[in-house]
């Protein structure tokens, strides 16, 4: 009955503050005519690399750690992106659409070049040419440390100072029971050496894969946990990224097709027991199969974490487009559930993209069972 | 569209960082933590075996401890038992062989009871043959005093000797 109660008297509160939110938003709309909060805009700048970490403050002249810029255009060019995000910017008509888009013209040494979208373009008479919204300028070989290349050396450093820490347990006092960090990490390496990598593939042959696992493993759930800490050393949408889970993707495909035996391709171009008619149709397919597999892979891990992190800032933002902090009320409490349901999420898809790595090495050590 | 298109410079870095990653792990990390795992894991079943192992002997220990202290007790049973038995065959001999002293003395007192009433019965024949004698001197003296007498007595056993 009293938890009915004031679960009734939580509701109107909750109500009551939207109402009241609602009203001094009015109140404030009226008096500032700011630049209006554009959502997505704010969202794609948190979930894309950035050539800085911006920190606090407006998007222009906030606090900022400013990156290194790294040029690979007609030899090497370094500076720091500073000399872009302090540039002056500069407003572009599209030749086509002519929809306005602006762009960082860099100074200093970055002289030359410009900073779009956080690409960097080589400037052409002075200025970038925009197409359909896009500059249709020359890109030099940006290798920039960049927000991500950071969080990655920063993610790879903390892996291995923990799992460098838990082998000089192992190796000052041999085969004990865990203690300490090794009690926490000891669960997992076995999680993936056991059910992992054991249950899927060869038992003859499953040793061998087990660093590759145990790394992707590690590599994928310390980025995935470190994006969902908003402040410096995480915040960054590592394996969210397309480019990180295409690369951890075609690691899984080369170990694939590289240990692949006579029996798994036997089972893609041969397979026993089909007759040939159909296996005209059945070839392609199987062969489209070898890359579908990885690609899953790749979009699963990527479009997984960032929607978690789309979802968390889509109901930050709810007290922004509202400009007003009664909205946390609702917010809050949504943003929470979502983090601790993202916290589930970043262990799953690490153990996923771990376990369906083995799937697929597993089926291609497969040994002959007709 | 820009969040779909793979990057080369992170591309890049990934790759390099990773593939370090994996090299330092595998050889400084995977490897020992592996190795102390399964090991241990190994210690571990091989001491459960032996604890099986050794329950197992236990068992079989009892069992013919078991044994053991039934025979011993059987034994124990039988030597008790014979002891009983020597026992009372002792006690049966001493009884035998004492009946058969007594018997010997009462046999022995008993000859020389009669050897000695024999004696007194044989003296006292002597005693009685010799009183008899005296007496039968006396009638004969007395039957022979006349010489009718003697007649009578002479004719009586010619009779006798007749009639034969």
């Amino acid at each position: 009955m009293t938890f009915a109660k004031h679960l009734k008297y939580n509701i109107l509160f909750l109500f009551a503050l939207v109402f009241f939110g609602n009203i001094l938003a009015e109140k404030n709309n009226s008096k500032e005519t700011e630049k209006e909060f554009n959502v997505s805009e704010m969202i794609m700048h948190h979930i894309k690399d950035a050539h800085e970490w911006h920190l606090w403050g407006p998007e222009h002249g906030g606090t900022s750690i400013y990156l290194p810029v790294i040029l690979f255009d007609n030899g090497l060019k370094t500076f720091n992106s500073s000399n872009f995000y302090h540039g002056a910017i500069v407003e572009q008509k599209d030749s086509i659409t002519g929809e306005v888009s602006e762009y960082y013209l860099g100074k200093g040494p970055a002289a030359g070049y410009a900073l779009c979208h956080e690409e960097i373009y080589i400037l052409h008479e002075g200025k970038l040419e925009f197409k359909e919204g896009h500059p249709h300028n020359v890109q030099p070989y940006d290798f920039s440390i960049t927000k991500n290349v950071v969080s990655l050396f920063f993610g790879t450093f903390l892996v291995l100072v923990i799992m460098l820490s838990v082998a000089s347990f192992y190796k000052k006092n041999g085969a004990v029971a865990p203690k300490g960090l090794a009690k926490f990490i000891e669960p997992l390496i076995l999680l993936v050496q056991d059910e992992i990598a054991y249950t899927n593939i060869n038992h003859n042959k499953y040793k061998k894969f087990v660093p590759f696992l145990l790394t992707v493993f590690f590599f994928i759930i310390t980025n995935n946990l470190l994006g969902m800490i908003p402040l410096l050393p995480g915040g960054a949408n590592l394996t969210g990224n397309i480019t990180v889970t295409l690369f951890l993707a075609t690691l899984t495909l080369l170990i694939t097709v590289f240990s692949g035996n006579k029996n798994y391709w036997r089972h893609i171009f041969a397979t026993p027991g089909v007759p040939i008619p159909i296996l005209i149709i059945m070839v392609p397919i199987e062969i489209i199969g070898i890359f579908t597999k990885p690609i899953a892979l790749m979009i699963r891990l990527f479009a997984n974490i960032t929607a978690g992190h789309i979802i968390i800032l889509a109901l930050i933002s709810i007290i922004f487009i509202n400009k007003s902090l009664a909205w946390g009320a609702l917010s809050v409490p949504m943003a929470l559930f979502i983090s601790v349901l993202e916290l589930l999420v970043a262990f799953l898809q690490a153990y996923l993209f771990t376990m369906l790595s083995a799937l697929f090495i597993g089926a291609a050590v497969e040994e002959d069972h007709h | 569209m820009d969040l779909i298109k793979p990057d080369l410079g992170l591309l890049f870095w990934t790759g390099l960082v990773f593939c370090l990653l994996l090299f330092l792990l595998a050889k400084f990390a995977w490897k020992p933590i592996l190795n102390a795992v399964n090991a241990r894991g190994q210690k571990i079943q091989e001491a459960l075996d032996l604890a099986e192992k050794t329950r197992a002997e236990m068992q079989l220990l009892q069992a013919e401890n078991d044994k053991i202290i039934k025979e011993a007790r059987a034994e124990r049973d039988l030597i008790v038992k014979d002891a009983k038995e020597t026992a009372t065959k002792m006690i049966e001999d001493a009884k035998t062989k004492s009946k058969i002293e007594a018997d010997k003395i009462v046999e022995g007192a008993r000859t020389s009871i009669l050897m000695e009433k024999n004696a007194a019965i044989a003296e006292l024949k002597t005693q009685v043959a010799g009183i008899s004698l005296s007496i039968a001197e006396k009638i004969v003296r007395q039957e022979l005093s006349s010489d009718e007498k003697q007649k009578s007595l002479a004719n009586k056993l010619a009779d006798d000797v007749n009639m034969n």
